[in-house]
């Protein structure tokens, strides 16, 4: 089932949580909340829940209207960040209990549940702990029993704020790639809420990047990563360098490198700031031509496959370490140590004019 | 000793461990089997008669029923008193926050004086009630009506503290899965602040058998209908009964006990149940 939300927006007191947000989540999808706390993410995922209410906006399921659906009518699954799980029943009943509530004339027999909920104990690979009671898991198991409850209810939708947010971050990977292959199984339309940006990037089909309740970008992990769309996104994903630069009719200086920049055509005079990923810094022993700046290293990194160096600006003011990545054989190749002069180039790079404040 | 002493980061366990059994007897222990020493005075044809006359057995009815009634009273409307505290935001909730905890704090007699002036026949609710045919001063009813009032503090202010503590998750959890707002009370709410309610039910029962001050106003006190055992036991001491008395206290003091532990034992059970040790 497809969701459409148009036009959210949600204020808290004097605090804006939502600013006319519009999001599509495809049918069978599974989408990340991307966003500092603070960023309304969990706040646009528990209105698309109905356990909040816009004050203006509409939640659309499949086409149709489900802003006034009460949360018992929306066939949505969700799971809590803290698990939520009923501390006085069994991991057995806790399961069972959406469909127990249900009416009588649609409640299935007894031995339809214990079946079902024992399906989805599998499913889960929990079935042992049937008769266990909450306090007796581990938060690990706790949160997939979580998300067995919410499935046994067969919904149409099923959300999760932050469900990995309360784990270790060994239970975490484990989970995160069995909700990927768990969700390959069964093509649920999901949304989940996340603050970990490599969370996000590793397990969604596409990932929505929210900032002071707006959406800043939506779009696979892929196009999120490499062409981040503002420079929050930028500074959100990965580390980032930034370069004091400056926009005049479609070139553009970076510290005094002159560059193309042909997106920028129109601009006059205009003060920017080059974003820089680590990885696309060139680094050379030798200035290969006068396109280069001199740096210092202060600080080597060479545990694992790809090389974290720390340089320093020679000339200029600026004293915030440059981050940069290499290949181990790039490494062995310069023999750098702490202290050597090399010469750096940014290989790519986006431009973004300078927010004035 | 040592057998019993676990290794704890915690110190002074022989301490502290002493120092609450000395406690304990100098303000309940010695007190109370002063009761039974007393009571030996009598033999035991006379105790059992003593404990045993159609007057005193119809105090026991009395003082043991009103204070059940008047705690089950307490612990559904304690509840309901402790669930708008706990769930609602209205003005002046400060202050009936604080009213709560009046009977706790008001003298006894002066709550027996203000319910009887309040239920008499000519009072400000009595004189509606008369008409009626329902008369609350110096019948049993009374009774009920002054352990009603000092009960309640107990049971508000034991469900409180658990209710506040229920995450609101619990019940968005429950409402997602398809639950009305009565099946997520009966299912959730209810387990949850089960222990506590019966713990309140607990305070406010044995509080309420033990009453006096509050109870000898509005009861009227005639023997057979409206007399409450630790009346008789004030009378008999006024007639130098002494060892009568004791025994009347003795008999409270064994049924008393054996309430709470029945009720204790209840609670015990309604915990394992619900997991929340």
């Amino acid at each position: 089932m497809s969701i459409e939300v148009c036009n959210l927006s949600k204020q808290f007191g004097t605090f804006a949580a939502l600013r006319d947000v519009s999001l599509e989540v495809r049918s069978g999808e599974l989408l990340a909340l991307l966003g500092p706390s603070g960023s309304g993410k969990t706040t646009l995922l528990r209105v698309i829940a109905g356990l909040d209410v816009a004050d203006s906006g509409q939640v659309l399921f499949q086409g149709e209207d489900a802003t006034d659906q009460h949360v018992r009518e929306r066939q949505v699954g969700f799971v809590f960040q803290h698990y939520a799980l009923f501390r006085n029943m069994t991991i057995f009943e806790n399961v069972a209990f959406g469909l127990r509530v249900r009416p009588k004339d649609v409640r299935p027999p007894d031995a339809e549940i214990r079946d079902r909920v024992h399906e989805l104990l599998k499913l889960v690979q929990l079935d042992w702990l049937a008769e266990r009671y909450p306090h007796q898991l581990s938060g690990g198991q706790r949160q997939r029993i979580a998300l067995a409850r919410a499935l046994a209810v067969e919904p149409k939708v099923l959300l999760l704020d932050e469900p990995f947010g309360a784990l270790d971050a060994k239970v975490r990977k484990e989970l995160r790639s069995w909700l990927r292959r768990l969700h390959d199984d069964m093509h649920i339309t999901s949304v989940f809420v996340t603050h970990d940006q490599e969370e996000a990037l590793e397990v969604a089909d596409r990932v929505v990047v929210m900032n002071e309740g707006r959406i800043e970008q939506i779009g696979t992990p892929d196009e999120v990563y490499e062409n981040p769309a503002s420079p929050f996104v930028y500074e959100f994903l990965g580390n980032v360098n930034l370069f004091h630069s400056r926009l005049h009719r479609g070139r553009a200086w970076i510290d005094g490198i002159e560059v193309d920049a042909p997106e920028h055509a129109e601009a006059e005079e205009l003060a920017a700031v080059a974003y820089v990923r680590p990885h696309d810094i060139e680094v050379d022993r030798t200035a290969q031509g006068d396109a280069a700046l001199a740096a210092r290293v202060t600080h080597v990194l060479s545990v694992g496959p790809i090389v974290r160096l720390e340089l320093v600006r020679d000339d200029s003011e600026d004293k915030n370490p440059i981050q940069v990545e290499i290949s181990k054989e790039r490494f062995r190749e310069l023999q750098l140590v702490r202290g050597d002069q090399v010469f750096i180039k940014p290989r790519r790079f986006d431009l973004f004019p300078r927010r004035i404040h | 000793m040592s057998r019993f002493k676990q290794h704890s980061i915690l110190p002074g366990f022989n301490l502290a461990l002493g120092f609450t059994l000395l406690y304990l007897s100098l303000i309940v222990l010695i007190p109370l089997s002063a009761a039974f020493i007393r009571t030996t005075e009598l033999s035991w044809q006379e105790f059992w008669f003593a404990v045993t006359t159609p007057r005193v057995m119809a105090s026991y009815r009395l003082t043991f029923g009103a204070s059940f009634a008047a705690a089950l009273v307490n612990a559904v409307f304690g509840l309901l008193v402790a669930w708008v505290l706990v769930r609602y935001r209205f003005p002046g909730k400060k202050l009936i926050d604080a009213l709560v905890d009046l009977p706790f704090a008001l003298p006894t007699a002066v709550a027996g004086i203000a319910l009887t002036a309040l239920y008499a026949g000519n009072g400000w609710i009595g004189q509606y009630l008369e008409p009626l045919g329902i008369k609350v001063a110096f019948t049993p009813i009374g009774v009920f009506v002054a352990l009603t009032f000092i009960g309640l503090p107990f049971v508000v202010r034991t469900v409180q503290p658990v209710l506040e503590d229920i995450e609101s998750e619990l019940e968005e959890a429950a409402a997602m899965l398809g639950a009305n707002r009565l099946q997520t009370f009966l299912r959730i709410i209810f387990p949850t602040i089960f222990p506590a309610l019966m713990t309140g039910f607990a305070l406010a029962f044995a509080r309420a058998i033990g009453e006096y001050g509050s109870v000898i106003f509005i009861a009227g006190n005639m023997p057979m209908v409206s007399e409450i055992t630790p009346l008789l036991i004030i009378t008999k001491l006024e007639q130098y009964d002494y060892a009568g008395a004791t025994a009347l206290a003795v008999v409270m003091l064994v049924i008393s006990f054996i309430l709470l532990l029945v009720i204790n034992l209840l609670q015990w059970w309604g915990r394992r149940r619900s997991a929340l040790a």
